[in-house]
């Protein structure tokens, strides 16, 4: 039994590949259900019906949509580089640091700048703080060969920590009554909802700008061509005189800043102030976004809010049939392995020959 | 400075370092194991999961410790078994799959562990395993049987990969496949064996939290130790002596943040001591990547037939 690559994928195993996925998912995801003792057709309905079957369902899943579509794009970006970030949680919750902390009162000290120029500094400090948290495992990796996988992940423990003692100490809200509180953001910085009565705030149309922006700049700049260049074969793009050292810098760059928006974002758009418990592993899920998208900018988009429909519509099935919400995080992860088989399916065919 | 002093002096610091050193040993070496065959195996930290939980729960049911390390094994197995499918069978990518098991692994854990206790806020506990206190041996009476364990597979390992054929032959499919081929060895199986071998001590490793260190399962109880595995093994340079050093170094370090934090006159904040590990890791990985020598054929998938 060999893999053989077929001389052109055909357009229908293409289609067909995340469909057959899809269904391999649920039907892991039913057996699940079955065991935990849940009628398996009534849980799927209350799934999609929290997620999808109402203007309030749909509300919260694009809510949550927003920062999974930030995470999703900086996990594409880099991996189009094969740069493998995996530390968009980490970058995130930096970019929330540095939001709160040129966009907080700081107990009435803060900066006194009208928001208008308040605003593009606290996002582009968010930016920044993400883009220069990816640069430096991006450079080691490029220089001494260090492998990125690990030292971003383990920055992901590093900036949790680091944000944890800056909730305690320097950056801790007086008022917030001991909890480990930021202060918030000036009224003036936040976002403004998009439904009156909802959570869903202009957030969503960054998200969606910044999504068509780097399609955009992947298909029709010269940056992303070297972008891709560099993914498909670094030594061969350097022959052919891509800067690959610079590519990778402005990839980290890129990758980074998207991730720090979203913590940014998150901040101004929904909760005002910076906790430890602001992101439910976004950037993990990010990843696992990218993939499902297969890298692509636009379908991060469709991916994020099936993924965002998945983990608000287990919320309110699991508390309707007592199915752990546990269940959408095994959907997601079940959902990533199978993606990633049935796109191999579609480009290569099975042959059941010893050796040719 | 005399603080530390005294300190070292103490039996009781040794026996944690030891105590935080052994999952680490395990962990790494299962890691080393998969490297060495030319497979990464990102699904670690996963693995440590899902073996701390299948440990746990066979042990909660009724079964003998022992029983649940080899629960945790055979978990742990299977993952690394899910792994091999999908790195050496389908030839996906190591990075994304070994993520997707680590997803996958902790989902599954997490949901298999609030069906099992839909409503409990305590914890429910095991009898953990008992230190040795029948050694006549100063230090290592006051750890589990596990840590034995460990210690024991540091030669074993050591003495199958460089004495022994199937050592060879684990060693040729991770640094030149082509050439493990022609002198007639099965490159896949040999692999897949490697990665399912080395992915059941991921298991017990996991296992070692929950039967050994505590008596009970948490969310979030391995929270990033598996990944300062993968750090280790390149520490290490893959080989199994320098990874017990390693391991034991780090979990140095780890117990004297612990006491440091625990003496309560510092003057940081206690988040920096937690840090230290992961430091450590980072600049561990920094100072050997010079003269890192990765098994040449680590992450690259092997096709009959194909350069």
């Amino acid at each position: 039994m060999r893999l053989e690559p077929r001389a052109t994928p055909s357009a229908r195993a293409l289609l067909l590949a995340p469909l057959a996925a899809v269904a391999f998912t649920l039907l892991i995801a039913s057996a699940l259900v079955a065991w935990a003792g849940a009628p398996v057709g009534t849980t799927w309905g209350l799934l999609l019906q929290g997620g999808f079957g109402s203007v309030f369902a749909w509300s919260e899943t694009l809510t949550r949509a927003v920062p999974l579509m930030l995470t999703g794009l900086a996990a594409a970006v880099a991996f189009q580089a094969r740069l493998f970030n995996i530390g968009a949680e980490g970058q995130l919750y930096l970019g929330a640091l540095a939001a709160v902390a040129v966009g907080g009162l700081h107990d009435g000290t803060g900066f006194a700048l009208p928001p208008y120029v308040l605003f593009p500094l606290m996002m582009a400090a968010a930016a920044l703080a993400g883009g220069l948290l990816l640069l430096g495992p991006a450079l080691l990796k490029a220089r001494l060969g260090v492998d990125e996988v690990v030292t971003t992940l383990l920055l992901n423990f590093i900036v949790a920590l680091f944000i944890g003692a800056m909730l305690d100490g320097p950056m801790k809200d007086p008022l917030a009554m001991g909890w480990p509180q930021s202060v918030a953001l000036q009224p003036e910085l936040e976002l403004a909802k998009l439904i009156p009565q909802t959570r869903v705030h202009t957030g969503l149309l960054w998200a969606l700008v910044l999504a068509g922006v780097l399609w955009a700049v992947m298909r029709r700049t010269v940056l992303g061509f070297q972008i891709r260049a560099v993914g498909a074969n670094a030594r061969a793009a350097a022959f052919a005189g891509v800067p690959v050292q610079r590519t990778v810098v402005w990839v980290a760059l890129l990758s980074g800043a998207l991730a720090g928006l979203a913590g940014a974002i998150e901040v101004a758009g929904r909760t005002s102030y910076l906790t430890l418990d602001l992101s439910p592993g976004y950037g993990y899920s990010g990843i696992v976004i990218a993939m499902l998208a297969g890298l692509h900018p636009l379908g991060v988009v469709v991916a994020s809010i099936f993924v965002a429909g998945v983990l608000v519509g287990a919320d309110s099935m699991s508390r309707a049939v007592g199915v752990p919400t546990y269940l959408a995080d095994v959907i997601v992860a079940t959902a990533l392995l199978s993606v990633l088989v049935a796109a191999l399916a579609a480009r290569y065919r099975l042959v059941w020959r010893a050796t040719s | 400075m005399n603080e530390v002093l005294t300190l070292l002096m103490q039996p009781e610091f040794w026996v944690a370092v030891l105590r935080i050193a052994t999952p680490l040993i395990l962990g790494t070496l299962g890691v080393l194991l998969c490297e060495r065959a030319g497979v990464l195996n990102l699904g670690v930290e996963g693995i440590w999961v899902a073996g701390a939980f299948a440990g746990w729960l066979a042990v909660y049911h009724g079964a003998p410790l022992w029983g649940g390390v080899l629960a945790a094994a055979a978990v742990g197995a299977l993952a690394g078994l899910l792994l091999a499918a999908l790195t050496v069978g389908l030839a996906l990518s190591q990075h994304v799959a070994g993520l997707g098991i680590t997803l996958l692994a902790t989902a599954l854990s997490y949901f298999g562990y609030r069906v099992a206790f839909p409503k409990v806020s305590t914890p429910p506990t095991i009898t953990p395993f008992a230190p040795m206190d029948w050694l006549p041996l100063p230090v290592l009476n006051q750890e589990t049987p596990l840590t034995l364990l460990a210690l024991g597979l540091v030669p074993l390992l050591a003495w199958g990969l460089y004495r022994t054929p199937l050592g060879l032959a684990v060693r040729m499919v991770g640094e030149n496949p082509q050439a493990a081929e022609g002198q007639g060895i099965p490159v896949r199986a040999v692999r897949t064996g490697a990665v399912v071998a080395g992915s059941a001590l991921m298991g017990v490793a996991g296992a070692f939290l929950t039967l050994a260190a505590f008596n009970a399962f948490f969310f979030n109880m391995v929270n990033g130790r598996g990944w300062i595995c993968v750090a280790l093994v390149v520490f290490a340079s893959w080989r199994p002596g320098k990874a017990l050093l390693g391991a034991l170094l780090f979990a140095f370090f780890d117990a004297l943040q612990l006491r440091l934090q625990q003496s309560g006159d510092s003057p940081l904040p206690y988040q920096v001591y937690l840090m230290l590990p992961y430091v450590l890791s980072i600049l561990a990985l920094v100072l050997v990547a010079r003269h890192a020598r990765y098994p040449q054929a680590l992450m690259k998938p092997y096709r009959k037939g194909e350069r």
